[in-house]
Order: structure tokens, then sequence, then C-alpha cells
């Protein structure tokens, strides 16, 4: 399940002029033909970048008789970050070890002078 | 070590890599044996708690490598090639044989920092972004992190 939404939502954001959208809309909400205005492309080609950003659940257009602007949902960000943040924890704990052979590696290195590394890791391995 | 510069991750949006980049207060030739010595390899690599035997191991071009984690009374194989084995660089396959379709090219960077400091970059290019997400994803909902919570919490309040 997280890994479709991530899927959705790096698609959404694979392509440069969604991303552009992402962008603008971070610094406040707008309308679609405000959001046309930069790129030369026709109001149509910006409803369907809408729609991919909609289904990823990037953005929301509130519908209505008076269309609304375009908000930037951050929800699904503070999401992805999490899941990019726990899989940095990972690597993160992952390096603290090997921060601890690398210290007992340079130990060794000095007490024998002959570059030999003395096994430690017995009480690790089966 | 008060010295080590966290761990920083980067998932490229329009392209399947992940980059890690880390600094060690180590020499570029430690951090290479760290990664080519099987002794010293399976005593970091696998997640907390676990227990890893190395099956195969042969870091020259080339050569090939397999290793089983066991965390919680199931093993969790792992394999591929190395490619390149050089003193600066090392560039690989890896396969979780969970799922053997799946596999990332791996490359290795050891950057000389002096001064008895090296920097560590990883990037792993795999063959989709969806595959990229998954593999991002993955282990979030499994027995693998079980007692995250207390890693994270391990992890904030300063060194292990």
């Amino acid at each position: 399940m997280p890994a479709d939404i991530l899927n959705r939502v790096f698609s959404a954001l694979a392509d440069p002029t969604r991303r552009d959208i992402v962008a603008r809309l971070a610094e406040g909400d707008a309308t679609v033909n405000e959001l046309a205005q930069p790129y030369r492309m026709s109001l149509q080609a910006v409803y369907k970048h809408l729609r991919v950003l909609e289904e990823a659940d990037l953005v929301s257009r509130p519908k209505g008789r008076q269309p609304r602007p375009v908000r930037l949902e951050t929800e699904v960000f503070d999401q992805m970050e999490a899941w990019i943040e726990r899989y940095r924890l990972r690597a993160e704990l992952r390096y603290r070890r090997l921060d601890a052979v690398l210290a007992a590696m340079g130990t060794a290195d000095h007490k024998e002078g002959d570059g030999h590394v003395h096994d430690r890791g017995d009480e690790h391995r089966g | 070590m008060s010295t080590t510069v966290a761990t920083s991750i980067e998932a490229d949006p329009t392209l399947p890599i992940i980059r890690i980049t880390r600094e060690f207060a180590a020499t570029p030739e430690q951090l290479f044996r760290a990664h080519t010595d099987p002794a010293l390899y399976a005593q970091w690599v696998g997640p907390n708690g676990s227990d890893t035997r190395v099956d195969y191991w042969d870091a020259r071009t080339g050569g090939s490598w397999r290793f089983v984690s066991t965390l919680g009374g199931v093993g969790y194989a792992f394999r591929g090639c190395f490619h390149e084995v050089r003193p600066d660089r090392i560039v690989q396959t890896f396969t979780y044989e969970g799922e053997p379709d799946g596999v990332a090219l791996e490359t290795l960077w050891f950057d000389d920092l002096g001064d008895g400091r090296t920097r560590l970059r990883v990037q792993s290019l795999v063959d989709s972004i969806e595959g990229r997400d998954a593999w991002l994803a993955s282990g979030m909902d499994t027995g693998v992190n079980e007692g995250y919570a207390k890693l994270e919490a391990m992890i904030s309040n300063g060194p292990a």
C-alpha cells in the first residue's frame, strides 16, 4: 500500500512541468489560469497535469460553481519524507556499525603495525 | 564518534536512483577493506540484532558474493557480482533473493578528504522508478523493522 502511493507520487513528480506546478503552488494557491500563464500550453494540457497531481493526492481542486484555486496537499509530502527518512535512518544505523568496525580496525592497525586486522566479529556470527 | 557526518539520502525524481552520502573517520583504504573483507563486512551490514553469514565472497573484478542475514529466526539472502573492484571505487550488483527479478547496480566511491577522513558515496540504480520506490518503502511493514521506534529514539538521542 505505501509503495503504491509512493509510486504514484514519484511518477507524478517525474515530469518537469508538474514539478514546476508543485513549486508554484508551494508559494500559495493559484487558479488554473494563473498556473497556465508561464507555459506555452493549452488550458487543456494544464488540466491534464493537474489531474495526474490530483490522483497522487499532491494537489486538490475544490469543485463548485465558482472554481476555487488549486491547492497543494502537504500530507503526502510529509508521508513521502517519512519513508525516505526511515530509509535514511536504516542506512545511518548500518554506517554506525561500520564506524565501530573502522574504529576497531584502527586500533588493530596501531597495535600490529603490519596492517593485519584482528577478527573481532566472532560474537556476531554463527 | 562525534566527528562523523550523518547519512544523507537523495531519491532522484526523474531517474530510478537512490544516492547515499556519509563521511567516516577512516582512511579510504580502511573503508575499502571494510567493504571487501567478508569477515569485516559481515560485522556491520545486517540490521541490528541480525546475524550475517557469508556464503561465498570473491571481492575481485568479475567475482561474486552471497550472504544470508538471519533476524528473528528468518533468513534473508542477498547476492550479486563484483563488476569492478579498485581502491577508490567498487561497482557491484545487488539482488535480494526474495525478489530475484530485481537487481540494483551499485557504485561506491571512497573520496579521500585527507586527515584520515573519507566520504562514502553510494549510488543505487534500479530498472524503474516504481522499483526504486518499492525499494524505498520496503521493510516498512515487515518484521525487519520491529523495534524500529526504539532505534529511531536511539539515533535522535545521540550516538549508539
